[in-house]
């Protein structure tokens, strides 16, 4: 089996799945009132995860913590940006630790923007309390993730923990390239239609 | 403006997502999403489920002493938008306006040919790749080519129409390696577009044959 990615022992550092809402505070908290200690916690939960993903995207245990804590820092700088009702905090300190992996780890230019640079769903889509909805649309993409056929769920893992482009999946598989390209698209498919659900 | 109406696969979405799609494609995908909610509103689910993953990585313990002081300045990232904000709204993308200029107007093009014009864009030095503007008269037909690998075209201006369909500004070809097909730009306002391959030199035989759409025949 793939999934899941831990080898499943919660390690002390692990946000519990129900800490969504305190982590949406904490982030606020540097956010408006650079709040040193919100910062502290959110380091100790995050940073010791940030460097266990640069280290799967094959950095060394060195430069994954040097990443690592960048990513941290600059979550703190840029906290203002953050904004509660747009997303879940483990899904914007992601996008940040992506775009500072394609910097740092691959020194390319990432073109990627954070979440809250773009188009919004239209407001009265937007449920009351968005962050409860949010940690839900991440439960079901994990559920989804986990009922995933094994060849689908490779190809989703080496593309977005190993790091892999499309080409280099088909290499490393020894597959078509269109084959990796269908599974992956069937993968989405299928989480897509369960986080559509809750609509 | 107008919402595009075809878009790039949902494979290359998650992988523009997952941060592993090449430099060039991924500039490509990143102008079309400014331009498309819809994109935007599938790269946060795609976004989603990176967030899903990441949060189930077993965390490696820090070995150096890191409480987070957050006084700490790091580097500056050269993923910041910085660059963009010289710009008012213009008729480029903000994606590639650090790349090229604030507008169309600014773009240097190079002559190919008879009609055919571009400008090959700078990467990254870690990156492979080709990403290039190309400027097509009106009513030109450019010879029938197949691609090789990965290959994003983003309509910026004008139109073309191939086998597939009609192709006008916002639209995006996510064209696969079994996909063969001739496309004519507009007749009365040309093609304008950014096209981007993972492979270098990829589009040398193409112009070679734009140029001389006669040799072969």
């Amino acid at each position: 089996m793939i999934l899941p990615v831990s080898t499943g022992t919660r390690s002390r550092y692990a946000p519990a799945p129900a800490s969504a809402a305190v982590m949406i505070e904490l982030l606020q908290r540097v956010a408006e009132r650079r709040d040193a200690e919100a910062f502290a916690e959110l380091f100790q939960s995050f940073a010791p995860r940030v460097k266990a993903y640069m280290i799967r995207q094959g950095a060394d245990p060195a430069t994954a913590e040097e990443v690592a804590q960048e990513t941290l820092l600059t979550v703190w700088r840029k906290a203002g940006l953050y904004s509660g009702e747009k997303g879940s905090a483990t899904t914007w300190i992601f996008t940040i630790a992506r775009n500072l992996r394609i910097d740092r780890l691959r020194r390319e230019m990432a073109f990627q923007e954070l979440p809250e640079g773009r188009d919004e769903e239209p407001s009265s889509d937007t449920p009351p309390d968005e962050a409860v909805s949010e940690k839900e649309r991440r439960v079901r993409v994990r559920e989804a993730l986990s009922k995933l056929p094994e060849d689908q769920q490779q190809v989703v893992i080496l593309s977005y923990i190993e790091g892999l482009s499309h080409s280099e999946i088909a290499q490393r598989l020894d597959l078509p390239l269109g084959t990796v390209k269908s599974r992956m698209r069937l993968a989405y498919q299928k989480i897509r239609d369960d986080v559509e659900d809750l609509k | 403006m107008k919402q595009p109406i075809h878009h790039p696969d949902a494979s290359t979405l998650m992988s523009f997502a997952a941060g592993s799609l090449p430099e060039a494609l991924s500039a490509v995908v990143a102008a079309h999403v400014e331009m498309c909610s819809t994109c935007g509103r599938e790269l946060r689910t795609a976004e989603r489920i990176g967030a899903a993953l990441f949060e189930q990585l077993e965390p490696a313990a820090l070995t150096a002493q890191m409480s987070g002081e957050a006084e700490r300045i790091p580097r500056r990232e050269r993923w910041q938008d910085q660059a963009y904000a010289e710009c008012a709204p213009g008729s480029l993308p903000r994606a590639i306006q650090r790349l090229v200029g604030c507008d169309l107007d600014d773009v240097q093009w190079k002559r190919l040919g008879l009609g055919v014009w571009h400008m090959p864009l700078p990467l990254s030095e870690g990156a492979t790749g080709d990403l290039r503007l190309l400027k097509i008269a009106p009513g030109q037909i450019m010879p029938e080519h197949g691609h090789g690998g990965c290959e994003l075209t983003l309509v910026l201006a004008g139109a073309y129409r191939d086998e597939i369909g009609l192709f006008a500004a916002g639209d995006v070809a996510d064209l696969g390696d079994d996909i063969e097909h001739m496309p004519i730009s507009c007749a009365e306002r040309g093609c304008i577009c950014l096209i981007a391959s993972e492979e270098k030199a990829r589009f040398k035989g193409l112009f070679a044959r734009m140029v001389q759409p006669f040799t072969g025949l």
